[in-house]
């Protein structure tokens, strides 16, 4: 594992623990928006909103075009999918523990060796 | 499938499981207390697990290791916090070297098992923890998980505010 991908790992989790950007984030993978027009819908100033799309994009999870005088931000959809796989994985683990539990308490009454 | 419930929290980077099983919570407690039950679930199917130790005691250890199809070992450990049987463990999940000690800069989980009784049986409810998100990427890394699949139908889940 290298420090790169260290970073990208934080970068991926701040960005995502605050519910104003996971709901910024929700809205641009839907479609293109500009900052502005994000901006309208949340209590806080245009240079908040700004700073949550920059932390978005600094964690690979938006990418922004300029427009005109728009700057328009869209998300990423393959990077928003790394970080759903990677708590995806962990739960596939538990996942087939769970299955061999199953398995092994199905045993108790197909061999009838309970303990 | 006796899964009935999964929800997971990327602030606090945690995972709930939830699962029923048709057995009482004594017989249940049984595949964590009796090593030789333990390791034939607790690795991948095609990294079957091996238990050296099994302390299940406050401040006991308990060691094993997992195999690769290839014949690489994997040890770890947990390290128990507290035990209260039938009904609860605590412990800490880590990586080991080749003695099966610690190894301090790897990852770690903290998880909780609670195993209650219901109507129909027992249920049993896994609260893993990672201490940051690069234990977690590096959990991945390592390469203990096997295959991988498609996040698609989590995302909206992932991201509800």
């Amino acid at each position: 594992m290298t420090s790169s991908d260290e970073d990208r790992a934080d970068a991926f989790f701040h960005a995502l623990a605050d519910s104003t950007r996971r709901d910024i984030l929700r809205r641009v993978l839907a479609g293109e928006y500009s900052v502005s027009a994000l901006a309208v819908d949340y209590p806080m100033s245009f240079a908040a909103v700004q700073k949550h799309v920059a932390v978005l994009e600094r964690a690979g999870l938006i990418t922004k075009r300029r427009s005109g005088r728009e700057s328009l931000a869209s998300g990423d959809v393959e990077a928003v999918r790394a970080v759903g796989a990677m708590l995806t994985e962990l739960e596939d683990v538990w996942r087939g523990r769970v299955k061999g539990i199953d398995a092994l308490l199905a045993q108790d009454t197909t061999t009838d060796t309970t303990t | 499938m006796p899964l009935t419930d999964v929800t997971t929290d990327l602030d606090t980077r945690t995972l709930v499981m939830t699962c029923d099983f048709p057995v009482t919570p004594e017989r249940l407690w049984q595949v964590w207390a009796d090593p030789r039950q333990l390791e034939q679930w607790w690795g991948p199917e095609t990294y079957p697990a091996t238990v050296t130790e099994h302390d299940l005691t406050p401040g006991g250890l308990v060691k094993y290791h997992m195999t690769s199809p290839e014949g690489e070992k994997f040890p770890g450990g947990w390290e128990v916090i507290a035990v209260d049987a039938p009904h609860r463990l605590e412990l800490r999940d880590f990586f080991a070297d080749a003695d099966g000690n610690p190894v301090e800069s790897a990852p770690e989980s903290r998880v909780v098992i609670e195993i209650t009784a219901t109507d129909t049986g027992a249920r049993m409810v896994n609260t893993s923890t990672w201490e940051s998100a690069e234990d977690m990427q590096k959990v991945l890394d390592m390469g203990m998980v096997e295959g991988s699949t498609s996040a698609v139908s989590q995302l909206d889940a992932l991201l509800a505010a």
